[in-house]
């Protein structure tokens, strides 16, 4: 439990007696040159009360930056955490860099009847010839193909991203107020989690979004945002109860106890960002596992509405035309199950920098 | 042991009951009507329809008759859609479809997962199990919707080895890639799980005791190390079944199966109330009842735990 970054009792009655000089930097070369630079514990790195300029001259590791550097030599994850970000890059400029350079947005349907079919195989103009205008060529109304799936991408990103802090703040907030008060009131909360896992709660998501279809695309994706998130909360909620169970009965929560400092302040402030390790590898985890349940559910046409797009919704329009424009479905497809293999790569690498006892092997 | 699965079917049973309240409520409470639709009706009309299905009543009426009706009778009504067919009699009729899908999915996935992720422990660390763990993490990362057309476009519109859909009885080719499809994630995560479970369990000291009494690598391996790395495997089963829904209704959609889950959807989209109430609690009960058989093959299969 030592490597834990805990926070020291006496930063809780002031942030003053943090910069109080610890025991091994009298002999550090950095402090030894210059007398008016404090050394911070590796531990007090991360601690939000310390200002940036001071954690400038820590040389110790902390437990970020070692994990950091464990990650770094992990060559897959490299591989997803760079792959993640490219695609990320690319979805969030890429729709407008094709307006600025070619002058088409995602959802430009060209007017000329130049053919009857409009679906171009990528690398093919108008004219059957090679072109680089549709790299991955256009779909049934003639729209660009590598622009729609970029688009798709924003939204699909988007809803992972905005599904899994919603899932997030309810599982935290939720885990650690069992754990810390635990007794009878954790027994109940996670025994109604118990409850909630055994539930096919991918059918009622489904009966919700059909039932409350929204007129408006952004309705529907609101609506898309709660369900996803409100669903996907119960094993983060487990995960934090059981690290803020085995955090509540040490001395730094003792020491704020003592101090006075209320119940919401001591979850929020010192239990909860203790936790932020394992939460950060499950997040990462969530995230895929939100795109995909949001591509089933586009994919089924209860997701995603026209005129916005996500990957999932591209799928299914690709889906109709497989036997004729299979690279109507294959864009689309291929690109998401690139994101998420990266995303489960970094998310499995993020775990075994960030939480080295349980890596297996 | 017999208390503990009286205990679990107590709280089993309430949650069903929940689950049912819930997609009643939520059917309730969303605008408009299932007879609402892009033509107004006469009064008329409306009028008759509103008391064939005692509309007008208080709320607590209609759901007390229709709880009433599904406890005492097990009876969830006629569909609306599909006219003069009871909710029973269409779950009874696309139940085996999704039956003989699922199940031949989850075994194709049981073989071949916990052979890759034992072959990936035994010999960790090898080219084998870096190909394996990379083929799992492909398959968890595939999405089924992108895997089943492609191995339509290949098997079926390419080589013309395979129908490319539809339902055609039992045992039949048309089977072959809709269970492929379905089964290629449970696959991935069982071939993970395998290996989890049986590089720490081949690391334990029976398993030391048993190489040390002399007993052959395979014995070591089928009779000591599978029983306890196989754990894991068992305890995703409950897990594993209700992916295996979700997984069927999109594997139904893609390869035109009239299953269950081609039901539910069909449902949802027509607003088929009966239909879809019936559909989510026969889920919802098989779901829950083979989470609780899983729970007592656990405590048969380590001994260590106790209820």
């Amino acid at each position: 439990m030592d490597e834990k970054p805990s926070k020291l009792p006496a930063e809780i009655e002031s942030t003053e007696s943090v910069r109080t000089p610890h025991g091994p930097s009298s002999q550090s070369p950095l402090t030894a040159r210059d007398p008016n630079t404090i050394h911070i514990p590796p531990e007090m790195a991360i601690a939000e009360d310390v200002r940036p300029e001071e954690v400038g001259y820590v040389r110790g590791t902390s437990l970020w930056r070692d994990a950091w550097r464990r990650l770094l030599k992990n060559k897959l994850a490299v591989f997803g955490l760079i792959v993640v970000a490219l695609i990320t890059i690319a979805s969030i400029i890429g729709p407008t860099l094709i307006k600025r350079g070619l002058g088409f947005t995602p959802d430009y349907i060209p007017t000329d009847d130049i053919r009857l079919v409009k679906s171009f195989p990528p690398f093919t103009g108008p004219d059957g010839k090679f072109s680089w205008l549709h790299p991955m060529g256009t779909d049934n109304a003639g729209r660009d193909q590598f622009a729609r799936v970029l688009q798709g991408g924003q939204i699909s990103l988007f809803v992972g991203v905005i599904s899994t802090l919603v899932s997030l703040l309810i599982g935290v907030s939720y885990g650690a107020i069992a754990g810390y008060l635990g007794g009878r009131v954790d027994n109940l909360m996670m025994r109604l989690v118990d409850v909630l896992y055994s539930l096919p709660y991918i059918i009622v998501v489904i009966v919700l979004l059909s039932m409350f279809r929204s007129q408006t695309p952004r309705g529907q994706l609101t609506l898309l945002f709660i369900a996803l998130g409100s669903v996907s909360w119960l094993t983060m909620a487990r995960i934090v109860r059981g690290q803020v169970l085995s955090l509540k009965n040490q001395e730094f929560v003792l020491a704020a106890r003592a101090t006075g400092v209320s119940v919401p302040r001591i979850i929020f402030r010192h239990l909860v960002p203790n936790t932020l390790g394992p939460v950060i590898v499950y997040a990462t985890l969530t995230i895929p596992q939100i795109m995909l349940t949001e591509a089933f559910l586009s994919f089924l046409g209860f997701g995603v509405q026209a005129p916005l797009a996500s990957w999932g919704s591209l799928a299914a329009d690709g889906i109709q035309n497989i036997a004729i424009f299979p690279w109507q479905l294959i864009f689309p497809g291929v690109t998401m199950a690139l994101t998420l293999f990266s995303l489960n790569f970094l998310g499995d690498g993020l775990r075994d920098a960030l939480d080295p006892q349980m890596r297996t092997v | 042991m017999l208390r503990f699965i009286i205990r679990r079917l107590l709280v089993t049973i309430p949650t069903i009951l929940v689950v049912i309240s819930i997609t009643w409520v939520l059917i309730k409470l969303a605008p408009g009507n299932f007879y609402s639709g892009e033509k107004k009706l006469p009064p008329a009309i409306e009028k008759n329809i509103r008391d064939k299905y005692g509309l007008d009543k208080p709320w607590y009426q209609q759901y007390g008759r229709t709880m009433w009706n599904i406890l005492r009778h097990a009876d969830f009504g006629t569909s609306l859609k599909y006219e003069g067919q009871s909710v029973n009699t269409i779950i009874a009729r696309s139940l085996p479809v999704s039956a003989s899908v699922g199940i031949l999915a989850y075994i194709l996935a049981l073989i071949v997962g916990i052979a890759a992720g034992s072959i990936a422990a035994l010999k960790q660390n090898s080219r084998w199990d870096y190909s394996s763990m990379a083929l799992a993490m492909l398959g968890i990362s595939v999405p089924n919707f992108v895997l089943g057309p492609i191995l339509v476009l290949v098997f079926s519109l390419t080589l013309y080895w395979l129908p490319p859909s539809r339902w055609g009885g039992f045992p039949s080719r048309n089977l072959i890639l809709p269970v492929l499809t379905l089964s290629a994630v449970y696959m991935a995560y069982i071939a993970r799980l395998t290996r989890a479970g049986m590089l720490e369990v081949l690391r334990s000291d029976y398993i030391r005791t048993a190489r040390a009494k002399g007993l052959s690598e395979r014995d070591v391996v089928v009779r000591h190390a599978l029983r306890g790395g196989l754990m894991p495997v068992i305890s995703y089963t409950g897990p594993a079944l209700a992916f295996l829904l979700t997984g069927t209704v999109v594997v139904e959609r893609i390869f035109a199966l009239p299953g269950l889950g081609n039901y539910f959807i069909q449902a949802s989209l027509n607003r088929d109330e009966p239909l879809i109430i019936g559909i989510v609690a026969f889920i919802a009960i098989t779901l829950l009842l083979m989470n609780l058989l899983v729970d007592i093959a656990y405590a048969f299969l380590d001994p260590r735990v106790r209820y």
